[in-house]
């Protein structure tokens, strides 16, 4: 189906359903339990999974395809959001135009620094990319302040020059960025017993965006062009002696991946009209790295998992506090109880970093490939023990989903 | 004039003459091996064929234009393959796919965005590709990811890779280089069933004189970046200059 095998069509189908489902399948505790902190059914987190997941998705295509390692991914990311924020404030408060024009300005954007940055492979090119980004956030905070805004950031005001629209509503309010007239921030709640399931109309556009993201993904990865650019991380000498002029290859890739953090970044304005120069910093370039090899570079499905992880984990442990842990371990005697405290102390909250610092070392040296190298080691062993194993364990380069 | 002429090539590397003024010319449709002691300069000259280095003087013309200044992929495209020393190969992609990607390079040309199509659809390309992999009697490892190839497949896809392209020049850097004796035997039944079966022109870098007077028709013997003599394979063997060159080399 869609050009897809059977295979690769059961995989979008099962995302598209978790995706679809997300309200219900995140919220399985009722709300006013012990265990609600766990959840992750409410729409500014669901929205923050999708969005990082078709951000991660993009970079993968770069970097687990060609084995370019951008850290400069940010820039594009953020370019995005002002587009879209500035599409807003002088055309409509629709986000049609405004996704279109971040895609467009991140695509022009991505080009120009690939470019440049493709001149050099290996660690070059990471710091060619790192360095672009880092200008760019530095420009964003001086002298494109009449652009972004500065450090204030740039957002929605009383009296912006709308074309299509007005300027304010009339109670007089910022008007509120729709789909033709279907409110971003609309959300329709649904009381089950103790349970409360949200249905954000936000959430699934970004869903559903990040589903026709993955869609083409997969169609990339099966396309002469994918493998032609997995055959630049291989061997780029045997490239070019066959032929092969890798410099608009990985160029493409390089784009390609810009318009999804794009992309990416118009949805964030969409969902909260307000763009600022920190998600153009290296420590946002970073972040998308890590969610692609936590989730396994180079896979269909391991960034998507890779971004949920690290956006559900941030969320729980910045969450976390000394009250809370208190309550966890108090069943504890006292002096054991503050010890436990003491010791889990750094790694919540504004600890969270170091706790993901960890989990990314410890994953990049046991786990190479990331948790879908994981999953496939749990469901080997569960194999195992009903079969023997399959004499055609040949490895297979078809990248795994 | 050959299917490559070189004329006039010099090559220095800081102080040290790699080539100096090499005249050679490769008729179409033969087998032409270079000979020559270690260091004499012949994967420099390869080098200057496919466009890997760009000589300090001379000119080197193929089918009848120059290749010099022009980047790899274009010299390939013009129709020169090259095996190399140690077989250069897409070590994480499959076996099938190692020989798809020159299939696709020879139809599309050096860059092509086909990334709605999908390779397994693509039904001539995969049916060429299977074809060359029966050729080269690797058909059945197709799925095998390559790096887990021994030396003598790697060298045989590397081959197959070459071939699939249809080059009109094919070369060859010591193809048998540090293979057991019945892997040689094997490449060069290979090569001689290549060339029985398709016009093909060969340039061969050898240093194994049994493979050499077993393939070549002609054969040059360089020696510190010079040609010393060319001639047929019969008058090679004994020549006086040759056995000089090779001082010690008996074999010759
Ligand atoms: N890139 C290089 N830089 C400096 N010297 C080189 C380079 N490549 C080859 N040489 C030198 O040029 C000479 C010829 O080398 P080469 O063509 O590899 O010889 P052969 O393949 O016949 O053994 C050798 O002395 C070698 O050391
Ligand atoms: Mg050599």
């Amino acid at each position: 189906m869609f050009g897809l095998t059977k295979k690769d069509t059961l995989l979008l189908i099962v995302v598209a359903i978790l995706t679809m489902a997300a309200p219900f399948l995140l919220n399985p505790f009722p709300s006013g339990s012990a265990m609600a902190q766990f959840n992750a059914g409410y729409p500014d987190l669901m929205q923050r999974f999708v969005i990082y997941g078709l951000f991660a998705i993009g970079f993968n295509l770069l970097f687990g395809l060609t084995g370019y390692l951008s850290f400069g991914h940010a820039a594009f990311l953020g370019v995005g959001s002002y587009s879209a924020v500035w599409m807003f404030k002088l055309l409509s408060m629709n986000v049609i135009p405004a996704i279109i024009l971040s895609v467009i300005v991140a695509a022009l954007f991505s080009l120009l620094i690939g470019f440049i940055s493709l001149r050099r492979s290996g660690i070059y090119f990471s710091i060619l990319t790192l360095a672009f980004a880092q200008m760019s956030f530095n420009l964003a905070y001086s002298v494109l302040t009449p652009i972004t805004n500065g450090e204030t950031g740039l957002q929605i005001t009383l009296d912006d020059p709308r074309i299509l629209g007005v300027s304010r509503t009339e109670s007089g309010g910022i008007p509120v960025t729709n789909l033709f007239g279907a409110e971003m921030r609309s959300t329709y709640e649904m009381h089950v017993g103790s349970w409360l399931f949200q249905f954000n109309t936000g959430y699934y556009l970004c869903a559903v965006l990040m589903l026709l993201g993955f869609y083409l993904s997969i169609r990339i990865f099966r396309s002469p062009f994918g493998m032609m650019l997995r055959a630049v991380k291989s061997n780029q000498n045997r490239l070019r002696y066959t032929g092969l002029n890798t410099k608009p290859y990985t160029l493409a890739a390089f784009v390609i991946s810009g318009m999804y953090a794009g992309l990416a970044g118009g949805l964030l304005a969409c969902m909260d009209p307000l763009a600022g120069a920190e998600r153009m910093q290296w420590t946002a370039s970073g972040e998308v790295v890590l969610m692609t090899i936590l989730g396994g570079a180079g896979t269909l499905l391991g960034p998507v998992l890779g971004a949920g992880f690290i956006k559900y984990f941030e969320n729980i442990f910045s969450k976390i506090n000394d009250t809370i842990l208190h309550q966890w371990f108090s069943a504890l005697p006292d002096g054991l109880e503050d010890a436990m405290v003491f010791l889990v102390h750094p790694f919540i909250g504004k600890g969270w970093s170091l706790t993901l610092g960890i989990t990314f070392m410890l994953v990049v040296i046991f786990l190479p490939g990331g948790l879908i190298e994981g999953g496939q080691r749990i469901g080997r062993l569960f194999r195992r023990r009903t079969a023997k194993p399959a004499p055609d364990s040949a490895p297979s380069s078809t990248p795994a989903e | 004039m050959g299917l490559l002429d070189i004329k006039n090539v010099s090559k220095r590397f800081g102080g040290l003459k790699a080539l100096s003024d090499v005249n050679l010319s490769i008729a179409e449709g033969t087998v032409h091996a270079i000979i020559g002691p270690n260091g004499a300069g012949k994967s420099t000259l390869l080098n200057v064929l496919v466009g890997k280095l760009i000589p300090d003087t001379g000119s080197v013309m193929f089918d009848g234009q120059s290749v010099l200044g022009r980047a790899p992929h274009e010299i390939n495209q013009m129709g020169i393959s090259r095996v190399f020393q140690t077989p250069e190969i897409f070590g994480d992609l499959s076996v099938l796919e190692n020989v798809l990607i020159p299939c696709f390079a020879r139809r599309d040309g050096p860059f092509r965005m086909h990334a709605f199509e999908t390779v397994t659809n693509e039904t001539e390309m995969v049916e060429m590709a299977e074809q060359m992999l029966g050729d080269v009697h690797m058909l059945e490892k197709r799925k095998m990811q390559a790096s887990a190839l021994s030396r003598g497949d790697k060298r045989r896809l590397e081959m197959a890779m070459c071939l699939v392209q249809q080059p009109k020049l094919l070369l060859l850097d010591e193809p048998t280089a540090g293979m057991a004796r019945a892997d040689t035997n094997n490449t060069i039944d290979l090569l001689k069933e290549i060339k029985a079966t398709r016009p093909i022109t060969m340039a061969i870098i050898e240093h194994d004189m049994h493979v050499v007077f077993s393939l070549a028709e002609r054969i040059t013997v360089l020696a510190q970046g010079t040609p010393l003599v060319e001639d047929i394979p019969a008058k090679i063997k004994g020549h006086p200059k040759v056995m000089e060159a090779y001082l010690g080399t008996a074999e010759v």
